[in-house]
């Protein structure tokens, strides 16, 4: 491995944060392009699908805010748990669950006033989301299982367990494929052309919705509550060190579950958006993958708001860009998409480290010329 | 005959705003034990890490036998024959003394031959230095002295002739330092340099030939040792004449506040640690504990403070049991009873490093007002609170949002301390009130545990160092294995009575 041992007091802050993630970032979609490349198309026509896809007309950015609303839930999920040094790989399975704590509430409560309607549902999301990671939570802090294991072991059982109520539960009869019946429509959240009609401008169909504000509700949420609150205090304390919070008093058993709840909570709020927003009603399998990504998401935004925020969006890109790239690129598959993440996810956080010592040094250097000269 | 081996020219080191290194000039002569001493925050590491190659300096030259060098890192300083003993070790637990020697030894990989041969050589070395180490034992089976050990004989092996020890003294038992002095003086005697950073004036009348005094960041003086003497160097370092001795006292003694009945405690690995204690403390009272590490006393402060539960009998505080096997109040509930409780070990315990300083200074009292007000923190307050404290007991630097890894070691101390002493206790747990703590401010916290006496607390202390003991306690006891085995009033008692004691002589 490198041998580049750099004085890390002189590191300035944006180069750790701004400059290694970006260029992490670029290798990662520069590799992606020699992929593109061998599978017989042009990675610069690629590139400029994407850009043009994601941010081109209002249809595809309302497409590309969309996704990042998801990317920002699972994010943020994986960050509070984090900050508790607790990997909750379990964000998919606590926001397919729910989803389904979303569709209980709205089928069960749309005789109430839609406002309080659309509340209930969100409460629903956040507890159904919060009672899945709260099993793991519990396991990890009184029996030690490590919630790696046990929040993979519950995103499986939480698709056997929805398949099962999609099937022989909560189907529509009426159907043969395994979902649920349309919530009413009275009371589906606002979508983004439908506001935008509001005001008179026209839009065609996008699944951008209101739960888009919920979104960038949360990431104030998640600021305040790490850094402003004795909850989230408490919480890094035992993250950081855990003995020093027993020594004062803080109990790692409890916030490991706090922590967890929270995190799954935010998971959850995934099936606001899905089911309240977009399709109104649950079908097998809506998570998609937005869990696992939101990993990615959380380490690349460094775990703090401010850099999930980015991140969310940054993947939102590439999820709309990439759709519209498969579309228009015969090929490229949707798989070559997953690939194309999978490499964000390898270089922005399994191999976060490999050229950080090379580019600060370089940066070290450089600031240490001009402050000679 | 004297030659300089490590000449510093005009170094300086900012971090940030943080002068810690002004213009600082040093010579240090071959085949010399240097002594380095100064305030907390005075910029001792730094410099050290400096010649060691961990931080660059902004400015300045360094020269090794008269030739200009360059350090960009710890691996420039071992190619120029300079080795480093840090205060927290950098050995792996599960791996043997050789291979930790070995391994890391950069672009080599040691098999067969080679390892016979390297094993030949290191066997030389401790027969040399009389290290008296097994090469073969694994270091979690090490006590802290014989790893040290083998940090010094890592250096020594990568061709170290000139040897940085930082603070090496504050985790050692005094048998352990008089086997590690033995060692230096024979690395002397073998022509090898040695650079001590201490804050026991009395190890640098002991051991160096010269000393060089730091304070605030500048180098103030330098001096032979034969031409100094303690009460002189205290007064370099701090700048005004310190009393090396506090005032203390006679004060009544009131109501019994801790009572504890024959406590038996156990470790983490389930090894008995305490065994059948009986004590008692009142009010306007400080008992010391004295004994060597690692004879209970680590975990019968944990058992008082409510970190671990007890094995059996029982501890009452101001009358109502607080404490039986598996049943005991939590840290939390004890300190809404007034106990308060400075830890051993600050790295471990009393500090979360990766926090800012003024979030380990409501470290334990965050969940109280004004630091607190439904469960929603006051900044405002508690920043106001921090320069507050930090003035008061003198933190360097006063700067609440700096991050607490970036403290002077001496400093993250004065932190916990600040803490625990200013929300007023009834009760005061410390143990090792002042390790890694320069002789000004160990003055200062001397003073204020003894004015938190005389106004009424309780107060136990257990420290290593005999003659804190001596200079605070009311009352001594002294623990081996586990056990009393003495207790004495603190009239007339000297070091040899307690160091007999503390041995396991009992009388
Ligand atoms: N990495 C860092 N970032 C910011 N400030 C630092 C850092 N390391 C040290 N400092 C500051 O530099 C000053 C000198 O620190 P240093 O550790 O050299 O003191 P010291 O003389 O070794 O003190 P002590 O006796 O307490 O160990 C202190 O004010 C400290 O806060
Ligand atoms: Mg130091």
């Amino acid at each position: 491995m490198s041998n580049i041992v750099v004085d890390k007091t002189k590191v300035p802050w944006w180069v750790s944060n701004v400059i290694v993630p970006l260029v992490n970032l670029s290798l990662a979609l520069f590799v992606s392009g020699i992929f593109i490349f061998i599978a017989g198309e042009n990675p610069i026509e690629a590139v400029k699908l994407i850009i043009f896809g994601s941010f081109g007309y209002i249809q595809g950015f309302a497409y590309t805010l969309y996704y990042t609303t998801n990317f920002i839930f699972t994010g943020l999920a994986f960050a509070v748990a984090f900050h508790c040094r607790l990997f909750n790989i379990g964000g998919e399975g606590q926001a397919y669950i729910g989803g389904l704590g979303v569709f209980l509430v709205a089928i069960n409560l749309s005789f109430l006033p839609v406002p309080i309607v659309w509340l209930l549902a969100i409460l629903g999301a956040i507890l159904f989301g919060a009672a899945w990671a709260y099993i793991p939570a519990y396991l990890q802090s009184k029996r030690g299982s490590h919630v790696v294991i046990t929040t993979i072991m519950f995103n499986f059982i939480a698709s056997s367990l929805m398949i099962y109520l999609l099937v022989d539960v909560i189907r529509d009869t009426n159907q043969m494929a395994p979902h649920t019946v349309k919530l009413p429509e009275e009371i589906w959240l606002p979508s983004f052309e439908a506001l935008s009609g509001v005001l008179g401008i026209k839009i065609r169909y996008s699944p951008l919705n209101l739960t888009f504000l919920l979104a960038i509700a949360s990431l104030f949420f998640v600021w305040f509550l790490i850094w402003k609150t004795r909850w989230g205090y408490e919480m890094r304390a035992v993250g950081h060190n855990t003995q020093a919070a027993i020594y004062a008093g803080i109990s790692p058993h409890k916030n490991i579950i706090i922590a967890m709840c929270i995190s799954g909570g935010l998971a959850g709020l995934l099936g606001v958006n899905e089911i309240l927003g977009v399709s109104h009603k649950i079908q097998a399998g809506f998570p998609a993958g937005y869990g696992f990504t939101g990993i990615a998401v959380a380490l690349m935004g460094r775990n703090h708001p401010i850099g999930i925020l980015p991140a969310a969006f940054l993947f939102g890109i590439l999820y709309q860009g990439g759709s519209e790239v498969t579309f228009e690129m015969p090929n490229i598959t949707r798989y070559m998409f997953v690939a194309v993440q999978g490499l964000i996810i390898l270089f922005s956080g399994a191999l976060e480290n490999l050229f950080r010592p090379q580019i600060e040094s370089f940066f070290v250097n450089r600031l240490n010329r001009e402050v000679r000269s | 005959m004297v030659s300089p081996i490590l000449e510093l020219k005009n170094i300086n080191k900012s971090f940030g705003h943080v002068h810690a290194n002004k213009d600082i000039n040093l010579t240090i002569n071959k085949g010399t034990i240097h002594g380095i001493i100064g305030e907390n925050g005075a910029g001792k590491s730094t410099l050290m890490s400096i010649v060691f190659g961990l931080y660059q300096a902004n400015s300045g030259s360094i020269k090794v036998n008269g030739n200009e060098i360059k350090l960009r890192s710890p691996k420039d300083s071992i190619i120029n024959g300079i080795g480093m003993v840090h205060q927290h070790f950098m050995l792996v637990e599960n791996f043997t003394v050789l291979e930790n020697i070995i391994l890391g030894f950069e672009g080599e990989t040691v098999f067969g031959e080679k390892l016979k041969k390297a094993k030949k050589d290191l066997k030389k070395l401790c027969e040399t230095y009389n290290f008296n180490i097994d090469l073969d034992a694994t270091i979690s089976d090490l006590s802290v002295g014989f790893r040290q050990r083998v940090e010094i004989l890592k250096s020594l092996y990568r061709g170290a002739e000139i040897l940085i020890l930082d603070e090496p003294t504050g985790v050692l038992t005094p048998q352990e330092v008089d086997e590690l002095f033995k060692i230096l003086r024979s690395l002397k005697d073998e022509g090898k340099t040695i650079v001590l950073i201490t804050h026991k004036l009395i190890e640098i009348m002991d051991l160096t030939s010269e000393v060089s005094v730091m304070r605030q960041g500048e180098m103030v003086g330098h001096t032979r040792t034969e031409n100094t003497n303690k009460e002189k160097l205290a007064e370099m370092m701090v700048g005004r004449s310190v009393l090396l001795r506090v005032d203390k006292p006679e004060v009544e003694k009131g109501e019994t506040v801790f009572k504890v009945k024959d406590l038996t405690v156990k470790d983490d690995l389930d090894v008995i640690r305490v065994k059948n204690v009986n004590l008692e403390i009142c009010s306007g009272e400080i008992l010391g504990i004295a004994g060597v590490t690692g004879n209970g006393q680590t975990e019968l402060l944990e058992a008082l403070s409510g970190i671990r539960n007890v094995e059996s009998g029982n501890i009452e505080l101001f009358g109502e049991t607080i404490s039986q096997k598996d049943n005991y109040l939590n840290p939390r509930m004890l300190k809404e009873k007034g106990l308060a409780h400075v830890p051993e070990d600050r790295q471990r315990m009393g500090l979360v490093t990766d926090f800012k300083a003024y979030e380990n200074l409501i470290f334990g009292y965050h969940d109280q007002e004004p630091y607190s007000k439904s469960s929603i923190l006051n900044h405002k307050e508690i920043i106001e609170y921090s320069n507050k404290v930090m003035k008061e007991y003198d933190v360097r630097p006063s700067s609440p949002n700096l991050l607490t890894s970036n403290f002077s070691g001496g400093n993250q101390q004065k932190i916990i301390l600040s803490r625990e002493l200013n929300e007023k206790p009834k009760v005061l747990l410390v143990g090792q009130p002042t390790r890694g703590v320069d002789i000004g401010a160990i003055e200062f916290i001397h003073q204020r545990l003894i004015d938190m006496r005389n106004k009424g607390a309780a107060i136990l202390v257990a420290s290593v160092e005999l003659e804190e003991v001596l200079s605070l306690s009311d009352r001594i006891i002294v623990m081996f294995d586990g056990k009393i085995v003495g207790e004495k009033i603190n009239k007339n008692v000297t070091d040899r009575e307690l160091g007999l004691l503390m041995a396991g002589v009992t009388e």
